[in-house]
């Protein structure tokens, strides 16, 4: 676990005060403001277009804010983002890997992207962790999507994070797949990193829940403990919440 | 140095995924050669005629190959997501314009050559006083062409239209460095002194230093939406 991780387990990570996006006229983000703590896992949940990507992108200082401040692990984005980043690892849907090249070839490019110590040694410990070590030498491209999945796993935690953004990961992978991908979320979160995941699927995303955020039309509409929340109850709330959003 | 650790890095990225595949660097000779084979069936071979134009067409056929080159070189960076991947990194932007841009003069400068020694048999052209001119000039104009066109491939690989924008955005731009770079290879391959080439090399070399900086400046706010 990093230093970050470890120095801010009682503290709060993430800061969002009355974040705004806009591009033209069209308004992603209408002032969000939240709270994440260290360790906490937060669930964003929301229809499409509901500005849940756009809010990753922000805080992961690949997108700038129209107003609104961001603070994590108490930098401000706008003047510390390169030291952010520096603690974020993202897995979403891409990969953000290089077909042509191979596994120990993709890891050690974005390892040493992040001036992490030691790469080598760095990349065969994560390859055998995600189970890819004697694939270290083969082409990405002749990867499964579940076997891409695990490299990405790998690339985000290089640099050992302590905050985690997580943009659909389950998508387009088999049941396998997406069984090991929550084995592996599980872990990450049994470690006490701080977690946020944007997601449709319901059920796995309350699962991994400690609270519940929901999106909809670029502001929070509900905001709810997962410790407070029925499962089985979960989707018709969800759907009401948005058909009441909508009306 | 840990900047240039990176930019080391990124240039390996590209160099070593394009000796995999040879994907850019093929599709842009075929077609520089193809431009080159065209015209000397059109021209009658050894004519003046065809050494006056032999430097224009020359680098016409630098160009759209280079286009060919610039367009894919991004496209294959946002088609996988791995541009998303690099923004993510805590790495300057002008660093990711930096790298691309090196990665588009090393595969442009690839294609020239062969492209430049099949003109030289087609148009019977004459180089017994001109190998180190004609070098530098491709170089100064290589660079000018890279580095603004690396910086309008990213603006125009957002596009709906973005085969047909990159052109258009980057040939208007570009009209000094072709200028300069077609009236410079023909003084060249005339047997012309450094001096008589200095006005159009300074032009390069000025056009060159000016775009590099603003596209180095620039870059962080073209890749952000």
């Amino acid at each position: 676990m990093s230093l970050a991780t470890r120095e801010a387990t009682s503290s709060v990570a993430i800061e969002v005060e009355n974040l705004v996006k806009s591009f033209g006229t069209f308004y992603a983000l209408r002032g969000i403001s939240l709270r994440v703590h260290a360790g906490e896992c937060l669930t964003i949940f929301g229809p499409n277009g509901a500005g849940k990507t756009t809010f990753l992108r922000i805080l992961s200082a690949i997108s700038r804010p129209s107003s609104g401040d961001v603070r994590i692990l108490g930098l401000t984005l706008k003047e510390k983002s390169l030291a952010i980043q520096r603690q974020l690892g993202v897995i979403g849907h891409q990969t953000f890997l290089y077909d042509d090249l191979t596994a120990a070839e993709n890891l050690l490019f974005y390892a040493r992207l992040y001036d992490v110590p030691n790469p080598r040694a760095r990349l065969e410990q994560l390859l055998s962790e995600v189970g890819l070590a004697r694939r270290a030498n083969d082409r990405v491209r002749a990867f499964s999507r579940g076997m891409q999945q695990r490299l990405a796993i790998a690339r985000a935690m290089l640099h050992d994070p302590g905050i985690l953004f997580l943009d659909e990961p389950y998508t387009g992978l088999d049941q396998h797949a997406a069984m090991m991908l929550t084995n592996w979320l599980q872990k990450l979160r049994s470690e006490r990193r701080t977690i946020l995941l944007v997601t449709h699927d319901l059920s796995q995303g309350l699962a991994m829940a400690d609270r519940v955020a929901v999106f909809l039309q670029g502001r929070i509409i509900w905001e709810e403990s997962a410790a407070h929340i029925a499962p089985e109850h979960f989707q018709q709330t969800y759907f009401d919440l948005i058909a009441k959003g909508n009306s | 140095m840990s900047a240039m650790r990176k930019l080391t890095t990124l240039v390996w990225k590209d160099l070593l995924a394009e000796f995999r595949t040879k994907e850019l660097v093929s599709s842009m000779l075929m077609f520089a050669l193809i431009v080159v084979v065209i015209f000397a069936f059109t021209f009658e071979t050894g004519s003046s005629a065809t050494k006056e134009a032999a430097p224009g067409l020359l680098w016409v056929a630098f160009t759209f190959a280079s286009v060919l080159g610039l367009h894919r070189s991004m496209l294959h960076e946002v088609e996988r997501g791995s541009l998303h991947g690099l923004l993510l990194a805590p790495l300057d932007r002008g660093l990711l314009f930096l790298a691309k841009a090196f990665g588009n003069i090393v595969f442009i400068s690839i294609i020239e050559i062969p492209t430049f020694l099949l003109a030289v048999v087609f148009f019977n052209l004459d180089l017994s006083t001109g190998w180190d001119k004609i070098a530098v000039i491709f170089l100064l104009g290589t660079i000018g062409f890279a580095s603004v066109g690396t910086l309008f491939s990213a603006i125009a690989v957002n596009t709906r239209t973005r085969e047909i924008m990159l052109p258009i955005l980057l040939f208007p731009v570009q009209i000094p460095v072709i200028l300069s770079a077609v009236n410079a290879t023909a003084a060249a391959l005339a047997g012309r002194t450094w001096e008589d080439l200095s006005g159009w090399l300074r032009i390069l070399a000025g056009f060159d230093l000016v775009f590099i900086l603003v596209c180095y400046v620039t870059f962080e706010y073209v890749l952000e939406e």
